[in-house]
């Protein structure tokens, strides 16, 4: 069992899927209450990481923080260094990779709100603002512990966008998918065994924490919000 | 109204510190003045919104089938929809004017909303839903504030239980009170009311009267219950497929109606289209046929001409039925006819009476069916006054 490898990919998955909640629910909002007439194009977009292949989406994001990219270069003059092979670049591959698994839970809960609820509010005195922050986002509290979850045990099990993206660089970027192939690589089975049923076994943890909060709710209201509405 | 009973321990004076300290001080009558047109939709098609009228401090129902446009009305006033064109103030603040281009958003309007299925915030208590909207107080402010109303609406006990945890009465008292307790400028009611039982409905009634009674703004209350209308109604709009219809006192609207369409609402149980076939102007009535039958009645002399074609509603409960011929009745009409059958309805018997091709549906007590001895096959006259024939235009 490598520790190393285990706390870096933790470490990942954890501000990834921190970020995601303060991308997510400005992204989600505007998917479920806008109006505008090409919005399915966006929510093409923001879906598609659930089904191109990963090395295709580490690919372009190799080449979108490369030092010929603008946003590479950017970077480069900040910090010295090229995002590509560090863990900021990792982290900024997950976050595009895991968005979909944060947004689309969002946007069901959101959507799931009774919209009397949001006229009434308004009726209240409240901006569609503040109806977001005391109506909105305490209903969907299911949603939002549904989309952090996911996105995290999504980004603690990727490996085609970290290969592309991190390489395999020892407490930078090597994650605990990585470690598990380079074990079956040099054939040390039993190694390998133990890390893929530890990640397993949290995989399990984390979606059973899912299912049950979709199954019994908090407040009885609906929760009906699973990842895959 | 069976509420007069129930003692209102008085609420909120209208001069409370925190709302002359930080809001402005409405005028005492601020009326209601609505001018627009607006295309909605419903299950029946496509309807043109076309309406004017002003409503003063007090009650002002809205009445009317589902589907007349009702509800569309209340949210354009509310500010949840835009009407196509028009204008609308309260209190003499334009809240929408097309022709200016201005619109107050909905929740700087100030105008208490009270939808049919109340829209209590789920994950909030009783007390933390009535203090919802009165964000621009301090704390304790808003806690006394909410006590207060709470306890006027004799919810206080409920007031750590969510809306799941409440009966539906209990519900309607806390989506009441959390719009009062903001004091609306106007208050829009659509159906608050209309699942509740009778004495839940009338204590509650009461309950809305009193604070109006410190408050007075004009409130819109939509029903198409006929009862509630002369319950409630200070004045009362009859809205049929967009438009108004007929608007005044209750009993100058529903007691006469000139048109069909409040016929049916206001319970004419029976409507038939009329020939007219005499006038007595000496003695103020005039003479119908009715349909192409052979019964004549005798109805109130009205604006019509010799041959003219009008429309008379009778209510079925306004008819007699006797098992022989009476004499020595005011009653200018008796029919004789037979029953065809009779449906009960609660304590009512509803009886369909064949009168020579025309059929007519009385109401008797279950009491009148027993001593009369009545059912299908019977021969019975059917007696009706002149007066309670209403003439309508066709």
């Amino acid at each position: 069992m490598n520790w190393e490898a285990f706390w870096l990919t933790v470490r990942l998955a954890g501000i990834v899927s921190t970020l995601l909640i303060a991308i997510g629910i400005p992204v989600a909002y505007w998917l479920t209450y806008s109006r505008w007439r090409w919005k399915f194009l966006v929510e093409a977009a923001v879906a598609l990481p659930i089904v191109l292949p990963p090395t295709v989406l580490g690919f372009y994001v190799l080449v979108a923080l490369g030092s010929r990219s603008p946003l590479g270069r950017w970077w480069e003059s900040l910090t010295g260094h090229t995002l590509a092979f560090t863990f900021e670049g990792l982290v900024i591959g997950s976050l595009l990779y895991s968005l979909p698994f944060a947004v689309q839970p969002f946007a069901a809960s959101f959507g799931a709100v009774d919209p009397n609820l949001l006229r009434a509010s308004a009726s209240l005195g409240h901006s569609p603002a503040r109806t977001f922050r005391r109506v909105v986002l305490p209903l969907s509290k299911a949603g939002l512990v549904t989309g952090f979850a996911l996105s995290f045990a999504h980004t603690l099990g990727e490996f085609g966008v970290v290969l592309m993206v991190g390489g395999n660089i020892p407490g930078v970027t090597r994650t605990i998918s990585i470690d598990i192939y380079d074990q079956v690589q040099t054939a040390n089975y039993s190694s390998a065994n133990q890390t893929a049923l530890v990640l397993l076994i949290i995989s399990f943890l984390l979606l059973s924490v899912v299912f049950g909060l979709n199954r019994y709710g908090l407040h009885r209201s609906p929760w009906a919000v699973g990842p895959w509405r | 109204m069976g509420g007069g009973a129930m003692a209102i321990k008085t609420i909120i004076p209208t001069s409370s510190p925190s709302t002359s300290s930080n809001e402005p001080v409405h005028p005492i009558s601020a009326d209601l003045e609505v001018r627009i047109r607006k295309r909605y939709l419903n299950p029946e098609g496509s309807f043109h919104l076309n309406v004017h009228f002003r409503a003063l401090a007090g009650f002002t129902i809205l009445f009317g089938a589902s589907g007349a446009g009702k509800t569309t009305l209340l949210d354009c006033i509310a500010g949840l929809t835009d009407p196509d064109e028009g204008r609308i103030a309260v209190g003499g603040e334009v809240l929408y004017d097309a022709e200016k281009k201005r619109k107050v958003a909905a929740w700087k309007r100030r105008i208490g909303y009270v939808h049919q299925d109340l829209a209590l915030f789920p994950h909030l208590t009783a007390e933390e839903n009535v203090a919802y909207g009165l964000r621009t107080l301090s704390a304790p402010q808003r806690k006394k504030r909410s006590r207060e109303m709470l306890e006027s609406f004799r919810i206080d006990h409920l007031r750590d239980r969510r809306p799941s945890q409440i009966s539906g009465g209990e519900r309607q008292r806390v989506a009441l009170a959390r719009a009062l307790v903001t004091e609306p400028r106007a208050l829009l009611l659509d159906e608050p009311l209309a699942a509740l039982d009778r004495p839940t409905k009338s204590s509650l009634v009461s309950d809305l009267r009193n604070w109006n009674q410190i408050h007075r703004v004009p409130i819109l209350y939509v029903t198409h219950d006929g009862e509630e209308v002369f319950a409630l109604g200070d004045e009362v709009i009859v809205l049929d497929a967009g438009r108004i219809v007929a608007q005044g006192q209750p009993h100058e609207v529903m007691r006469a109606p000139r048109l069909e369409t409040v016929a049916h609402l206001s319970g004419f149980e029976n409507i038939f289209d009329a020939t007219v076939l005499a006038l007595h102007e000496d003695r103020g009535t005039m003479a119908c046929r009715l349909g192409s039958g052979e019964v004549e009645l005798e109805t109130p002399l009205v604006r019509a001409e010799v041959g003219s074609r009008m429309r008379v509603g009778v209510r079925a409960g306004d008819l007699l039925l006797a098992t022989e011929n009476p004499h020595g009745l005011s009653a200018r009409n008796i029919l004789p006819g037979t029953i065809r059958r009779l449906v009960q309805r609660d304590v009512i018997i509803s009886a369909l009476v064949d009168c020579g091709g025309t059929e007519f549906e009385v109401h008797v007590t279950l009491a009148a069916r027993d001593a009369l001895q009545l059912g299908p096959g019977k021969a019975v006259w059917v007696v009706v006054k002149t007066h309670s024939c209403h003439l309508m235009g066709m």
